[in-house]
């Protein structure tokens, strides 16, 4: 029978019992790694807690950091002996305390030293006992504090997308840099220096109010929403650790909605996210190329993420979101209804993506829209929209727009054109497998250029 | 990747003590903030459900409760997991809840993992990915 607690494994594995080491427990390779991945995922389990519950001793969550971490090295070090504990969860408390504890008291020696009046240590230890039970009641308030502090906007974009992938979600640095494809010490480096950077800015340990709630929560959702992207834009074949990214940004997207849970915009972000996940089975051929939504198998489509899609969105919608994410949403769930391509309800996309325009003023919003008013209204009226944004500096390289121009050309079967804008897209596109989409694309109109005027009524003009 | 934990036991259904539910209602709610668990549920006892079997070719509908059945089902969650490792670690932690709160029950706690076709999450060609 298979170990649950590891003890059997750690006894097969047990080192001398003169002198218990690491290295040599390393040396049954698959059982040490099997009880390190044991581990890193109770770890990830017990992570939350233990950081906030730290934070909370501590007010320094930088500190409390470095605490958690060094908690985790005493777990990978005495469970390949032990067997892990019947009760990780209160170990990995216990020894996170204790450090904790240990650090109050030098800090206090440290400070009466100085002559500083310290906090009374007695006080200290008497909080303890309240600590667990009171995370028990809400971890949410002290889990929120410590994600407005991960995601403050004095930290790079980077460095937040790394703190939150650490502190929320538990990935290691090693893991953070193979999901983002950057090298370990550069990941470390950001993280080092972030965590100064909070050490020294002497930031209250607190929960924005008010207005500065709004802002600090776009920062956290801006982060999350890049990290989501990060894995939904990854390539197959590359390390699993980036698609896995969007996993990692869809559970903080539901850890936010349930600790913030009247703010529009996070249940928005929620919903975007469940809602284009939910086609990731669909997105992609056996051979890994690309599927375009309107080719796509719905059946592979993930109907419980899309329940959950539109149960976030429709609960954005009640608070009265109707902010990026919730418009964006808004857009990917009329796909997610339609059960078939030609159901799509167009006529509303271009309104949502009217909408969308209407807050954030960006040319790739109005190519969009120009492709939601081709459809709705016929390639025509989405050429001319599209032909106004050529000369726009931002689209200059961006491949999407001689792609779709291109598109619109094919279907008013101006072949020719069509060709030109599919090799101009090709030669701006950045990975390989749109450039060859692209090509592909060329010399379908190529070939429907020659073969003209037989090929036309095969195209159907919608 | 998903996974489904599925609670079965052969002992006769009991009603868990309030100590066992208070307990596992703690963990669904960290579950549930956590944004690991999606959906659980308890199922009611088999003498208020039935079977619909094939055998020999035939189709036919048994009421329960079903004397040859050794091991029902009592309740299932459906998590969205990292790997396997959480998937058991989460097991384990709901059944000492059980050991510790419910002394003398005996069950197991099945994990599997879902079915996914291909999952491997590459772009399509798609403006509005990227707007």
């Amino acid at each position: 029978m298979r170990c649950l607690t590891g003890t059997a494994c750690a006894r097969s594995m047990r080192a001398p019992a003169h002198e218990p080491s690491i290295e040599q427990a390393r040396s049954a390779v698959m059982t040490v790694a099997e009880i390190d991945r044991t581990i890193l995922a109770v770890w990830r389990i017990e992570q939350p807690r233990l950081l906030t519950g730290l934070s909370r001793m501590l007010r320094d969550v930088p500190l409390a950091e470095d605490l958690a971490q060094e908690t985790l090295v005493a777990a990978l070090e005495h469970w390949p002996m032990s067997g892990v504990p019947e009760k990780p969860g209160a170990w990995l408390m216990a020894v996170a305390k204790r450090r904790a504890l240990d650090h109050l008291r030098r800090r206090k020696m440290l400070a009466e030293k100085h002559d500083v009046i310290a906090r009374d240590m007695a006080q200290e230890q008497q909080a303890m006992p309240d600590l667990e039970s009171a995370l028990d009641d809400d971890i949410g308030d002290e889990w929120l504090r410590l994600i407005f502090t991960a995601c403050h906007p004095l930290l790079s974009r980077e460095a937040r997308a790394a703190l939150a992938l650490r502190m929320i979600c538990g990935l290691t640095t090693e893991e953070i840099a193979r999901a983002f494809l950057v090298p370990e010490a550069t990941v470390a480096q950001r993280i080092v220096r972030a965590k100064r950077t909070l050490s020294e800015s002497g930031l209250a340990y607190e929960t924005p109010r008010g207005e500065q709630l709004l802002e600090r929560l776009a920062s956290v959702l801006k982060v999350v929403y890049l990290i989501f992207n990060e894995g939904y834009t990854a390539a197959r074949g590359e390390d699993w650790l980036r698609p896995q990214l969007c996993n990692e940004a869809l559970r903080m997207g539901r850890v936010l909605t349930q600790i913030a849970p009247q703010e529009g915009e996070a249940h928005g972000l929620l919903a975007l996210m469940e809602l284009n996940a939910s086609r990731a089975a669909a997105r992609t051929d056996r051979a890994g190329d690309p599927i375009l939504l309107m080719d796509q198998n719905r059946a592979r489509w993930d109907q419980l993420q899309i329940r959950r899609g539109m149960l976030a969105l429709s609960r954005a919608r009640e608070l009265g979101g109707a902010g990026f994410y919730v418009l964006q949403a808004a857009i990917v769930a009329c796909h997610a209804q339609a059960r078939k391509p030609e159901e799509t309800d167009w006529r509303r996309i271009a309104g949502l993506y009217a909408d969308l325009a209407g807050l954030v003023a960006s040319p790739v919003i109005e190519l969009n829209r120009a492709v939601a008013v081709a459809m709705a209204e016929g390639p025509g009226a989405g050429l001319a929209m599209v032909d106004r944004l050529t000369h726009e500096p931002v689209l200059k390289t961006y491949h999407l727009l001689p792609c779709v121009r291109g598109d619109l050309l094919q279907r008013l079967g101006r072949h020719e054109e069509a060709r030109a804008a599919f090799e101009a897209a090709a030669a701006l596109a950045g990975n390989q497998r749109e450039q060859q989409l692209m090509r592909r694309r060329a010399a379908e109109a190529g070939a429907a250029m020659s073969s003209w005027p037989a090929a036309e009524s095969s195209t159907p003009q919608r | 990747m998903r996974f489904m934990s599925i609670v079965t036991s052969s002992q006769p259904p009991a009603p868990p003590t309030p100590q066992l539910l208070e307990a596992v209602h703690k963990l669904a709610d960290r579950e549930i903030k956590a944004g690991r668990m999606l959906d659980s549920g308890g199922l009611m006892p088999v003498s208020t459900g039935a079977q619909v079997r094939i055998a020999d070719g035939k189709v036919s509908v048994i009421d329960g409760p079903f004397v040859e059945s050794k091991e029902m089902i009592g309740g299932y969650a459906i998590f969205e997991l990292r790997d396997k490792e959480e998937a058991v670690a989460l097991a384990v932690e709901f059944m000492q809840l059980h050991k510790e709160h419910m002394p003398g029950w005996e069950g197991t706690c099945e994990v599997r993992a879902y079915a996914m076709p291909h999952w491997d999450g590459v772009c399509e060609v798609d403006a509005r990915a990227r707007a």
